[in-house]
């Protein structure tokens, strides 16, 4: 077609015009390309193609400055990024991170895995033996209600179901929880200096709470208190503790690749292992707003739902339900 | 597909042999989305509390059942946390990489690439809001998208992510069409003196050309750029004066 005369010109464009606005329509609109019959996928590709070709032919004949040759690049790069897009299969997805990723993001963690419940360890060792030493800094950790509570001989916990209804209790906690293992994680942005802090500091409070009710005979109740959910919390905390050293570890050792692209990478990576980390925070946030704070579950029933608990985090992280017999 | 990120464009392959530019938004974009959205989502999360202090105001007066504290308290609270904290990630995913801020503000997170993010992409882009907004009104995120070649945040810096112009817009199409085909919004003087500079086109010599074709174009409202030869001027014309042409 002649496009430089103005009679052929306006034929190219009144021809094309109704394939552009099909293809806009496409577009702008939010169903599935996965749902889609096999003429329509044909039809939408070769309006994609026919507009690449109209893009080039619009530049020479019209210049790159116009407002319709722009139009038509919005409109071709509205589309390529459409067409181009990887399709979101959910199901396959899910089955992948579950039965390989997890396995290996957590076999390429476990050496860091070791040694960041090392630091919390020792941390929890530290925390405790400074408040047997110095009570007073049993303020560090606790407000002036709960140390109160635990001299006058019953834990903070006590009648809390009384107080707040499980759902409430539930929600808070887990969104509590999850905020905690985010910030370690995200945190390890600062080289790692954070996540550290992170650690040391829930370390800390925990080898204090221990330590501070142990002196008015309340360890074993707050023991009592906190297997059931504790075991997967803490080791949830250690594990998106991990995953944000590893992008600490990233930016100071980015290896063969750019800073920036190191840190991308183990972002990306580390994320995977953080969505599981959410999903179980999510149990544990149920079982200490239900179970945790009633009186009418025995010792040995929350030791079992604690370690039954984190018998499945070891499987999900380790992958073992996906192993076959032979392997 | 082979993209390429040249200044503040990233050259998007079409897939056809062809690049089409994207261009990268920068902070005063991405500050109005984000204060559109925040405003939106700070809006939505009062009107709940409203609702529910109507729904209690109403309750007592007509002495109705109510709920106990924490029930009442858990009714009113998590509705409206969920809906500031979860407004950006669930809309980004569900409204592929926009939002309704985003959208005013004509902008769109895609991948560095050009291409559509995914879903981990946009979710760990919002985690990452936990270290952007530190110490307090995202100080960490501005610093960071001053300083950086493609303006953008932690979080972008992170899950992969930019910020860019949504340039496609069907009506600005449709109009732009209307425009080259049928002359439409146009002076029909002015498009008249057009077909007849290009009736005489050959009878003139090069920079008289030039100097008509720029002057018609301009009062055209068409701005036509110095980098443009003649061909593409006398191109140019030719499309204005298409509708005339052909009455």
């Amino acid at each position: 077609m002649n496009t430089s005369s103005p009679r052929g010109l306006q034929r190219w464009l009144l021809g094309r015009e109704a394939s552009w606005h099909r293809l806009a329509a496409w577009v702008e609109s939010s169903r599935d390309g996965g749902t889609r019959d096999s003429a329509e996928v044909i039809a939408i590709a070769r309006a994609h193609a026919g507009l690449a070709t109209d893009v080039g032919l619009a530049r020479s004949v019209l210049g790159t400055r116009v407002d319709l040759t722009l139009r038509l690049e919005a409109l071709l790069a509205a589309s390529s990024a459409r067409l181009y897009r990887t399709p979101a299969r959910w199901r396959d997805q899910a089955r992948r991170l579950f039965g390989t990723t997890i396995a290996l993001r957590m076999r390429a963690l476990r050496a860091r895995l070791a040694v960041v419940v090392s630091i919390f360890a020792l941390a929890a060792l530290a925390g405790a033996w400074l408040v047997n030493r110095f009570p007073e800094l049993a303020g560090l950790i606790a407000s002036e209600g709960m140390i109160r509570s635990v001299q006058s001989g019953e834990l903070w916990t006590d009648g809390l179901l009384a107080v707040v209804p499980p759902a409430f209790l539930a929600f808070s906690i887990m969104s509590n929880n999850i905020v905690v293992a985010l910030f370690a994680f995200t945190l390890g942005s600062f080289y790692g200096l954070g996540t550290l802090y992170i650690l040391l500091m829930n370390g800390f409070m925990l080898g204090g709470a221990f330590a501070f009710t142990a002196r008015y005979d309340l360890a074993d109740e707050l023991f009592r208190f906190v297997i059931a959910h504790g075991v997967v919390e803490l080791s949830v905390i250690c594990i998106a503790a991990t995953a944000g050293v590893s992008l600490g570890e990233a930016l100071a050792r980015p290896g063969p690749h750019s800073r920036a692209r190191a840190f991308q990478r183990a972002v990306i990576e580390a994320g995977q292992v953080l969505l599981v980390c959410v999903l179980f925070l999510v149990g544990a946030g149920i079982i200490e707003g239900y179970v945790s704070p009633n009186d009418s579950y025995p010792l040995a029933a929350r030791v079992v739902i604690g370690c039954a608990f984190e018998f499945l985090l070891f499987v999900v992280m380790s992958g073992m339900w996906k192993r076959s017999p032979t392997a | 597909m082979n993209n390429t990120m040249e200044g503040d464009r990233i050259a998007v392959d079409s897939g056809q042999g062809l690049s089409v530019g994207l261009q990268v938004a920068g902070i005063g974009a991405r500050s109005y989305a984000f204060l559109i959205d925040w405003h939106l989502r700070v809006l939505l999360a009062v009107a709940w509390l409203l609702l529910c202090l109507a729904a209690g105001w109403l309750a007592k007066r007509y002495a109705l059942p109510l709920p106990g504290r924490g029930v009442a308290s858990t009714l009113v609270t998590l509705p409206a946390s969920a809906l500031y904290l979860l407004y950006h990630p669930v809309l980004e995913v569900l409204m592929q990489g926009s939002s309704p801020g985003k959208r005013m503000a004509g902008v769109r997170v895609v991948a560095q690439d050009g291409r559509s993010a995914g879903v981990s992409a946009h979710l760990l882009r919002n985690v990452f809001r936990l270290i952007d907004s530190m110490p307090m009104f995202y100080c960490v995120g501005v610093v960071c998208c001053l300083v950086t070649q493609r303006q953008v945040r932690l979080g972008d810096l992170a899950a992969g992510t930019v910020l860019v112009y949504v340039a496609h817009d069907a009506r600005e199409l449709r109009r732009a069409i209307g425009r080259h085909a049928h002359g439409g919004g146009h002076d029909p003087e002015l498009l008249r003196l057009a077909a007849d500079v290009l009736a005489r086109w050959k009878e003139l010599d090069e920079p008289r050309r030039r100097e008509l074709a720029a002057n018609l174009l301009t009062r055209l409202g068409e701005a036509p750029g110095a980098e443009l030869d003649v061909t593409q001027l006398h191109a140019r014309l030719t499309a204005l004066t298409a509708a005339v042409g052909s009455t």
